[in-house]
């Protein structure tokens, strides 16, 4: 395992050199928030932030993502051809990401990036990109990682992972193209080069004790799998768990983890795009078929679908946890307060009501 | 306001015993500090769930759209007027609702307490007229008149105009409010300021459209922006698609708006959404002399058509 160490005032230079030979994003404070956004030449990541409003799905998985552009113009020999647009797919960075929120980016790949499909989109911005972690030395009320199978210093999904050791940074290495990025940013002091003091292993070691000791909030998520679809999908709780959901999408555009996206076309005179935008089940029109038939007609369907995918369709799938990091984000921006902990623990201590029939 | 609910909870466990009504729609207490989550009661058992604080901005008039049963509500008074208009639009029956009535001290705004601390707020409680917020290592009190939600600090009917039952004595109304002061900041400005304004106030827009969902009056069955057969609107990131939406969901609630403030509350991008209904508002008071839901007995100045309407603006 190598660390660097990074003296404080050596961070900026070294994320300046960074930007130019990588398109570089990090979060930003716009407002009363943080966002990821891509850093301009001379732009820092702003790393005072707890996590960002939005996930930073976007970078690589933006909500409006144009695929091809089309001629109709007659007289043009192309006319009618989708033809792909140029993208930019050079490498990248993304700085500051928590690890939540990187390892969200594996649960995705599962969705992008299969035996069957591959989506050439996301995949070429995944691999463009190197994923700069910040451990979270001080969670919020709301995360619940390390019941999803992450944590404050979780390494799944990073290249590298910075960790705020008070006075200067460590820099963990996780992958060799996170090793890469070293040389071009200068960072090159190996943190345990100096024996005399405590390891770099164990000063990691300790604040990611102190950070997982400072998480409170947690899911339950044992049963989830033993539990029957069917009997989960008509239980009666979910007119109680459904009722004050207003069927906006919030819950599903914050999230890391939702990957679902709708395809339009839009022709302004004669000539046109084809768009890829994010999409929400909690929204009529996602199921609505040519028909004028809608499978999930109604508010209490598309809530259901979403905790069901989350936490159960997914579960039975890939048997390897939710899809969820337990980042929080869904909890504290939903306008009405559903909160999938709270769904979570129903869906998981289900107990179907005993069969009335008589012996 | 504090002391309402122990009367919201006799009331509701009164009329859900007597058959009176099916279902109690209230609030029960949330799981982050100031919020509160919409919910139903239907056995009286069940009334110890119901809580009343400042943290009840969501407009319950939203949830009474099309629904059959025997309903007993709690209206503030944003959320009666917003019940008048939803018995003026036929959305429910005057006779299917019990309205419990609670005169409103007004809600908290909770972006803007979280946005004046560095740290994370853990707990927030409330006394008559403040409000103490915790968090790790601090605690500090507010003056509740301080950091009210904005449409409650200029709010000038907070007690409810239809009701069955009120908790409690009505409460003074605010005069001398001004009500319009931003609007008619925003009205002197140079097109070009305006249109730069507009730009930045919506470019933090994600599309979710929380702020219509949460609106009592956006009922529409299919909202302009998910009409498919035509599609009306781009769906994408567009500005002038994100526009589109806000200009015309604002004027589909002219003179129907009572500035409950549902919209902002709901938004998880803190946009000020209530600056395009305001406008509107004003338009509608200044024109027709109308404030919406004030009334069973008078149709809405854009529902009708009267010989005298006042046509100055037709250039």
């Amino acid at each position: 395992m190598k660390v660097i160490k990074i003296e404080k005032e050596k961070w900026d230079k070294g994320v300046e050199k960074l930007n130019g030979p990588l398109r570089l994003f990090g979060p930003v404070k716009d407002g009363q928030f943080h966002n990821f956004k891509e850093l301009d030449k001379n732009q820092q990541p702003d790393l005072n932030f707890l996590n960002t409003r939005l996930s930073p799905k976007s970078t690589v998985f933006p909500q409006s993502e144009v695929m091809f552009e089309y001629s109709l113009d007659e007289s043009r020999e192309d006319h009618h051809i989708m033809k792909e647009i140029d993208q930019d797919y050079s490498p990248r960075a993304v700085i500051g990401i928590r690890p939540c929120d990187a390892k969200s980016f594996l649960l995705v790949k599962r969705n992008f990036d299969t035996d069957e499909y591959k989506d050439p989109y996301w995949i070429r911005a995944f691999e463009a990109t190197t994923f700069i972690g910040l451990a979270c030395n001080n969670p919020c009320s709301t995360c619940f990682c390390t019941s999803a199978d992450c944590g404050p210093f979780h390494e799944e999904g990073l290249d590298l992972l910075l960790v705020d050791a008070g006075d200067y940074y460590l820099l963990k290495v996780i992958t060799s193209k996170g090793e890469n990025l070293l040389k071009v940013a200068d960072w090159e002091t190996e943190a345990d080069a100096d024996t005399s003091g405590e390891t770099s292993g164990n000063i990691i070691d300790t604040l990611k004790k102190e950070a997982e000791a400072k998480i409170t909030s947690s899911v339950v998520t044992d049963r989830l799998k033993e539990q029957i679809s069917l009997e989960l999908y008509q239980a009666p709780f979910w007119e109680d768990a459904a009722f004050s959901c207003i069927n906006c999408g919030t819950c599903t555009y914050v999230c890391p983890t939702c990957w679902c996206f709708d395809i339009q076309d839009e022709t302004h005179g004669i000539s046109g795009v084809r768009i890829r935008n994010w999409d929400s089940c909690m929204s009529p029109l996602f199921t609505l078929h040519g028909s004028g038939h809608n499978p999930r007609g109604t508010k209490l369907h598309r809530v259901r679908q979403r905790f069901m995918h989350k936490l159960k369709y997914y579960v039975d799938k890939y048997d390897d946890g939710i899809q969820c990091v337990g980042c929080g984000r869904c909890i504290r921006l939903c306008p009405v307060n559903i909160d999938i902990r709270k769904i979570c623990e129903i869906m998981n201590n289900y107990e179907p009501a005993a069969c009335a029939c008589p012996a | 306001m504090l002391g309402y609910i122990d009367k919201i909870k006799e009331i509701s466990e009164r009329v859900l015993k007597e058959g009176t009504v099916e279902m109690v729609i209230g609030f029960q207490k949330g799981t982050l500090p100031m919020m509160n989550e919409p919910c139903f009661v239907k056995c009286s058992g069940d009334v110890q769930r119901l809580v009343w604080d400042s943290n009840c901005g969501i407009n319950l008039a939203n949830y009474l759209t099309d629904r059959k049963e025997k309903i007993a509500v709690i209206a503030k008074g944003c959320d009666s007027r917003n019940i008048v208009t939803h018995i003026i639009e036929n959305k429910i029956k005057r006779d299917q609702l019990f309205i419990i009535g609670v005169p409103c001290n007004g809600m908290i705004d909770k972006s803007k307490i979280a946005s004046m601390f560095e740290k994370e707020i853990i707990e927030v409680v409330e006394d008559q007229n403040n409000i103490i917020v915790k968090g790790e290592g601090f605690e500090e009190t507010l003056k509740k008149g301080d950091v009210l939600q904005e449409n409650c600090a200029i709010c000038i009917h907070r007690n409810p105009v239809i009701y069955d039952e009120l908790v409690s004595d009505m409460v003074e109304e605010q005069r001398d409010v001004d009500r319009y002061e931003d609007v008619r900041r925003i009205e002197e400005m140079e097109p070009d300021k305006k249109y730069g304004f507009f730009d930045d106030l919506l470019s933090a827009c994600i599309r979710c459209y929380a702020c219509r969902d949460a609106c009592p009056l956006c009922y529409c069955p299919t909202c302009f922006v998910d009409e498919s057969r035509p599609q009306w609107v781009g769906k994408g990131q567009d500005p002038v698609d994100i526009r589109t939406f806000h200009f015309l969901r604002a004027y589909h609630c002219a003179g129907r708006c009572t500035d409950c403030g549902a919209c902002e509350r709901a938004c998880p991008m803190e946009i000020k959404v209530r600056t395009f209904t305001k406008k509107l508002e004003k338009d509608c008071l200044e024109a027709y002399g109308w404030e919406a839901g004030m009334s069973l007995d008078e149709r809405p100045p854009l529902d009708t058509f009267r010989p005298d309407d006042p046509e100055d603006f037709i250039k």
